[in-house]
């Protein structure tokens, strides 16, 4: 090969195709790779639904008559005093043991657990990624101290802490809120610092300080984008704990205060129950299981999304596909468990 | 290309540099040392990394100063600390006769919009999450010097000077070659029209028929903007080409310096002459005929840089001084004023070295 044959290729490479001018991010691959991905989205719709489920609680109530509170000792209790099974006297899932109306009231519940989920998760993401942020790149004596904090945080028994606190103070939303936000942000704080320590070192960040950027715009601008991967799938993957987490406190009797009702309170007074009202346990702890669930499935597919070596675009078969997904979601799940 | 300025006498070392006007740069003795701290819990100073030890250096308005020297002489470290991204450990850096010598932050903020730096490896030197558009718009965010609109057309011009597709704006680097990409990086370090760019091994990650490009590229805009440039390289026919002045470095100190022509033509230094010989000649004919000079041991740690002139273990041409004395950087007889040499025993004119050290010849 010629030099000028060189030289002619080296300009063909250099103008390169003027047709397509969109770029195509990282999110554009991810998000096709995304649609792609059956268990993904088929988790967003069951998300998507348990949303609409809770936002139509005060339609559900007007539809049935029944208020969140209202219990009906009449209809909503049988002649022994105990609950009514689902579809007696128009309580489609059945009667809880004063008598209130369990669909309302699960409906009202999932206002609150999913609240206290995503509200608990956006706090501690953005307390984690801002306070693993200046610990990362700053290093030094802020780190060393902001590393502790996380160890020490890590390391509470969180119960403890909540017993502690509902003894104190009444029990109340914004002390769940601030108990579940508490021991979230550390996990989250932890990776980004790992993230932070390594991509600081990175040739564009010196390019960025050459040209006189200052730490907050470097950490901001220029070393976030490159963590926004991990803290979406950290963040999906931490809003199922958080619900969880509320249903744990208020299953205690630390939660969520009576009579408002949340997932875990209704299983908590459901116990007693169980024997003889099935349904008293089996929807409230049916909801909660199926959005831990879809969180959780749709926290994996965003991983996966991720993951450049998940070719699952262009990949052929479906069958190829699924195999590749199971895999890749094993060794996912093994490379997270290791880092938290 | 550079052929006609290279002849002009270029004095690379004035003795009064802070008064004279054609003088952007002078660097001034400048120390870096990274300290070795000890493992355990108290992380002990147990010794130095003598990554620049003491050089001293012109850039001249512009014109360009080539800067070689192996891997590990510390060329980089000395382009940081003249660019200030990291402070030096004493010596002082002057820019226009200002001492710019380990200033705060803001300080430094209106001297970064005259020194910029071009990076080595265009891969690692963009950001992968941000588009074009935005890392080249990136100096007029900081700079708060244009925005919106303004920053967009800005950005495009500078695109389309450096030889990218405007329409780009929008791609991120992934999308781009080697030689696209590095581009990018040009246009990056041109977009607040600075005084001095800092090329950090700009072109020995492209392949050669690439280099050729992004080196006429820089040239070019040299001529347009009256760049300055700091050049620093590994390859010597690289440097040959675009610069001015040479400075060759090992191991933290200057060896020898000068004007094109008299490093090439007339070294005095046994490990220039090392070095160029070394360098792969395109006739083959002249490469068969050629001495090679083939040095032994390896360079030695920084940490221990060797007593006296720290080339001796491995020159050809040592004796007892060497080890003992540190030869002082000066002109040697002969020489024109600007060309200096640290070295007790310089090469003289048709000496062949090769017959000190071992001789191979292909």
């Amino acid at each position: 090969m010629s030099v000028t044959e060189l030289e002619f290729q080296a300009k063909a490479v250099e103008s390169a195709p003027e047709h397509a001018i969109e770029g195509r991010s990282q999110w554009n691959l991810t998000w096709r790779r995304l649609r792609a991905d059956r268990v993904a989205v088929a988790s967003v719709v069951v998300i998507l639904l348990v949303i609409a489920f809770a936002l139509s609680a005060p339609l559900i109530a007007s539809l049935t008559h029944h208020g969140v509170d209202q219990a009906f000792p009449n209809t909503g209790l049988d002649v022994n005093g105990s609950p009514v099974a689902p579809g007696v006297h128009g309580f489609i899932l059945g009667t809880d043991d004063i008598g209130r109306d369990l669909l309302v009231r699960i409906a009202y519940g999932a206002q609150i657990s999913l609240f206290v989920g995503m509200l608990t998760t956006a706090i501690a993401t953005i307390a984690g990624v801002s306070l693993g942020l200046i610990a990362g790149y700053f290093g030094g004596l802020v780190d060393a101290i902001l590393a502790r904090v996380i160890d020490a945080a890590l390391a509470f028994p969180f119960i403890v802490l909540a017993l502690a606190l509902a003894a104190v103070f009444h029990p109340s939303l914004s002390i769940v809120i601030g108990v579940i936000a508490f021991f979230s942000w550390a996990g989250i704080s932890r990776i980004v610092r790992g993230q932070t320590l390594s991509l600081k070192e990175k040739e564009y960040i010196e390019a960025a300080r050459s040209l006189g950027a200052g730490p907050w715009r470097i950490m901001f601008i220029d070393i976030l984008p490159n963590l926004l991967g991990p803290v979406l799938v950290l963040a999906t993957l931490y809003i199922p704990t958080a619900v969880v987490f509320e249903a744990t406190l208020s299953f205690l009797g630390i939660g969520i205060p009576e009579p408002a009702p949340s997932w875990g309170n209704i299983l908590s007074e459901a116990q007693t129950y169980y024997q003889i009202a099935w349904w008293y346990i089996v929807f409230p702890s049916a909801v909660l299981l199926i959005t831990t669930l879809a969180f959780n499935l749709l926290g994996d597919g965003i991983r996966d999304a991720m993951d450049p070596r998940t070719e699952r675009i262009f990949a052929g078969g479906k069958a190829a596909q699924r195999r590749r997904k199971r895999s890749s979601s094993k060794a996912a799940a093994a490379a997270v468990s290791a880092g938290s | 290309m550079t052929g006609t300025r290279r002849e002009q006498p270029v004095d690379a070392f004035p003795t009064d540099a802070s008064l004279d006007e054609e003088v952007l740069v002078r660097v001034d003795g400048l120390v870096k040392y990274f300290p070795v701290r000890g493992g355990g819990l108290i992380r002990r100073h147990v010794a130095n990394v003598q990554a620049v030890d003491g050089v001293s250096l012109t850039i001249r308005r512009g014109q360009t100063l080539g800067l070689v020297g192996e891997t590990g002489c510390g060329k980089s470290t000395l382009a940081r600390c003249i660019a200030g991204l990291i402070p030096a450990t004493a010596g002082k850096v002057y820019f226009e006769g200002k001492d710019i010598t380990n200033l705060s932050r803001r300080a430094m903020q209106p001297f970064r919009r005259e020194i910029q730096m071009i990076f080595q490896d265009p891969y690692g030197s963009l950001n992968p999450r941000r588009r074009v558009g935005a890392i080249i718009g990136d100096p007029y965010a900081v700079h708060k010097t244009a925005a919106g609109a303004e920053r967009k057309k800005a950005v495009q011009e500078l695109m389309e000077r450096v030889g990218l597709n405007p329409e780009h704006f929008n791609r991120f680097p992934a999308e781009f070659s080697g030689g696209q990409r590095q581009r990018i990086g040009v246009a990056r370090a041109l977009a607040l029209r600075p005084k001095l760019i800092i090329c950090d091994e700009p072109v020995s990650a492209l392949d050669v028929s690439i280099q050729a490009q992004v080196l006429n590229l820089l040239a070019d805009l040299q001529a347009d903007f009256g760049l300055s440039y700091l050049f620093i390289a590994h390859d010597l026919e690289v440097v040959r080409h675009v610069s001015n002045a040479v400075t060759v470095m090992y191991l933290g100190r200057i060896a020898e310096s000068g004007p094109g022509d008299q490093i090439y033509e007339h070294s005095r230094h046994p490990y220039t002459s090392a070095l160029l010989s070394a360098a792969p000649a395109a006739d083959p004919d002249s490469a068969a005929a050629r001495q090679r000079i083939i040095l032994t041991g390896d360079v030695p740690s920084p940490i221990h840089p060797p007593a006296g002139c720290r080339f001796h273990p491995r020159c050809p041409k040592a004796q007892e001084l060497c080890g003992q004395t540190e030869p002082v950087l000066e002109t040697k007889a002969g020489d024109p004023s600007t060309h200096l040499t640290a070295c007790h025993y310089p090469v003289e004119a048709g000496e062949i070295l090769a017959r000190a050290g071992r001789r191979e010849s292909r």
